[in-house]
């Protein structure tokens, strides 16, 4: 295996520039690349001899729509102590339109995991999609053939249009669905129930008839607990 | 002269070789396929949406049931990421009792590959070998977890609990008594790591009986010699992985070059193909069994020369001893705080992937610092083989759809996840 000199990010910086930004965390190498480069990049990273990326691992999309908030505000305590409660909009029980980004700027980003055989080294690709009410970023079937089912999921999914892809259908959710199911504003109990109608005689769908709930409050904590847990854990090996 | 048009042919979902719910819309000219168009989501469960809304030790289960017969394979993915992620390590028992039934989920999902394979071909007898010795394994994830099948037996930070003491016995039944239940019951006497020693000892002659029926076998080879072919370059652009890329001849495989849980420490080879066809990728399946098995034999050695602990000291993420409970309350509010709230994970994101039996599973994990996930991403090996299969049967038979489908090793629990 020929290893070279400079560092994976080293050489992302160098050989595109300003466009992208290379971050190291957890020993993972992630390229944030524009949304308009990103096929360009793909290509360079598959056939330059520096990087070899030849199998796309992983495409999909992600929904960055509420990322960081909470259900459960364990900060503000009253004098009955903290709310117990389950209270506004968590994710998942609000309806698209209700609530305005949180997170970052842009809600929908692609994530692409790419495997190189020949370094035996992994780098994840980030593109955000430029307009969030119709996101859109180009496709890499044409880099690697692997990509079109994963596009057609990540189109089902969330939406995401992947220019130049195809055959753009709908893969895992039903004939006829209406929405995009892993959209952080698309209620986790969905929109539509189906029954038999037995006066008609065929499947019907109706709005659903149950209420949302949430039995566990998302929340986040920033302990020195977990801290302390966490050297310690490291310290038994 | 006359027009002749295309067929179209719908070929399952409730098709007994669509293994599973695959709708297959086949466009035939004659016999020969044109095209072929899978359609799935028949079993999509939105697992990964599901996982976003409970606390992270709650989605263990799932992992279970998406690739359910490799399940532990699943979780090992998943476990991982979330260790990655606290920046925990299991200890060293718990990584090789990991390392063990990562291979005993690898034998079971071969078996259970070759057995149906062979039936969707017109080879019965193998089926029930095969369910033979499956039945085995299941007693030891039973033993092990309490579940046959969906053991939810990895937990972050190491294992559930630590390898039983006493291997379970059959029982006296009208159907089987006298000398037939003490043959049952021979393996059983001692502990599970008895067992496993005893049954790994037997197992690579119960290979060769399988080989014995196929391996030179006109018929078999008719059906799978130079059916299905995959190039290398085809494996590597259309994303495959496990015995699919090695069948190819391509060496990778992440217990080797990205080593996981124990897998440096024990000793065991990469089988290749050549040729990249049915025939060769059922070669390389049966030689991993046999190298699962020498595996599982090491592994056995190890536990057996080395007890300890199976479960990180960290009541932050593992709860503390029913005993510890009921004489300290700090242990009484880890405990209380743990099966309520979960724990909660720093901001970051990982992908973690293991080798599982069918090729690379991952699972990619952002946190946001909460103590469920903020997106959780799994990544099924099926799912790209599946994606490809317009690829490798244009120009085939029909019944050759049969043959690929089974060599593609697809389970719909992981691919409509």
């Amino acid at each position: 295996m020929s290893e070279p000199q400079a560092s994976l990010p080293e050489r992302l910086a160098a050989r595109f520039g300003e466009r992208v930004r290379a971050s190291t965390a957890l020993g993972q190498v992630t390229l944030e690349v524009p949304a308009e480069q990103l096929a360009e990049v793909a290509r360079a990273l598959r056939d330059e001899r520096d990087f070899r990326f030849e199998q796309m691992v992983d495409l999909c999309g992600v929904d960055y729509l509420g990322y960081g908030e909470v259900e459960w505000d364990t900060s503000d305590v009253s004098s009955q102590g903290f709310s117990r409660g389950v209270e506004g909009q968590g994710p998942g029980r609000f309806r698209r339109g209700e609530k305005a980004g949180g997170g970052g700027p842009r809600r929908f980003a692609v994530v692409v995991h790419l495997l190189s055989q020949a370094h035996n080294r992994r780098l994840r690709l980030r593109a955000f999609a430029p307009d969030d009410l119709l996101p859109t970023v180009p496709s890499l079937v044409g880099v690697w053939p692997a990509a079109t089912w994963f596009e057609r999921e990540a189109f089902d999914l969330y939406g995401i249009v992947f220019e130049g892809h195809p055959d753009l259908r709908r893969l895992l959710t039903d004939y006829g669905f209406v929405g995009h199911p892993f959209r952080k504003d698309f209620p986790l109990i969905g929109n539509v129930e189906v029954r038999y109608d037995a006066e008609k005689g065929r499947v019907v769908y109706e709005p659903v008839s149950i209420e949302p709930r949430v039995l566990v409050p998302r929340v986040v904590r920033h302990d020195s607990r977990y801290e302390q847990g966490r050297a310690e854990s490291q310290a038994q090996g | 002269m006359q027009e002749i048009r295309n067929y179209t042919m719908n070929f399952g979902p409730q098709h007994p070789a669509a293994h599973g719910v695959l709708r297959l819309v086949l466009e035939l000219d004659g016999e020969t396929i044109v095209r072929a168009d899978p359609h799935v989501g028949l079993l999509h469960r939105g697992t990964e949406k599901l996982a976003e809304s409970k606390p992270y030790n709650q989605s263990i289960g799932y992992m279970d049931r998406l690739d359910y017969v490799s399940m532990m394979c699943n979780e090992h993915a998943y476990v991982r990421a979330i260790e990655q992620l606290l920046g925990i390590e299991a200890p060293e028992r718990a990584q090789y009792i990991r390392t063990m039934f990562d291979e005993i989920t690898r034998i079971l999902n071969h078996l259970m590959w070759l057995g149906s394979n062979a039936l969707d071909l017109g080879a019965m007898t193998l089926f029930l070998y095969a369910f033979r010795e499956r039945e085995e394994l299941m007693d030891c994830y039973e033993a092990a977890s309490g579940a046959r099948l969906h053991a939810t037996y990895y937990r972050p930070g190491g294992v559930y609990r630590d390898l039983p003491e006493r291997m379970p016995q059959y029982k006296e039944h009208p159907w089987r008594k006298g000398a037939e239940l003490k043959r049952m019951n021979a393996w059983r006497e001692g502990s599970m790591l008895d067992f496993l020693d005893a049954f790994t000892a037997d197992f690579p002659s119960k290979i060769d009986e399988y080989e014995t029926l196929l391996t030179d076998n006109r018929i078999w080879k008719q059906r799978t010699v130079g059916i299905g072919v995959v190039s290398p370059e085809m494996a590597l652009a259309w994303g495959m992985s496990g015995p699919m890329l090695r069948g190819s001849g391509i060496a990778w495989d992440l217990r080797k070059k990205q080593p996981y849980a124990r897998y440096a420490e024990v000793d065991f080879d990469i089988p290749l193909g050549s040729n990249g066809d049915c025939y060769d990728r059922y070669l390389v399946r049966v030689e991993e069994m046999r190298q699962s098995n020498r595996i599982i034999r090491q592994c056995v050695q190890w536990l057996r020369a080395n007890p300890g602990p199976v479960m990180v000291r960290n009541f932050k993420v593992a709860p503390p001893s029913r005993e510890e409970m009921k004489d300290d309350m700090e242990a009484l509010i880890h405990h209380f705080k743990l099966f309520t709230e979960g724990y909660v994970v720093p901001e970051g994101e990982t992908y973690a992937a293991v080798e599982a039996p069918k090729g690379e599973f991952g699972a990619y994990i952002i946190s946001d610092g909460a103590n469920k996930p903020f997106r959780v991403k799994l990544r099924a090996p099926g799912f790209s083989h599946l994606s490809a299969i317009d690829e490798i049967v244009r120009g085939h038979m029909l019944p050759d759809v049969v043959a690929v489908i089974g060599t593609l090793d697809i389970v719909f629990g992981e691919i409509d996840r």
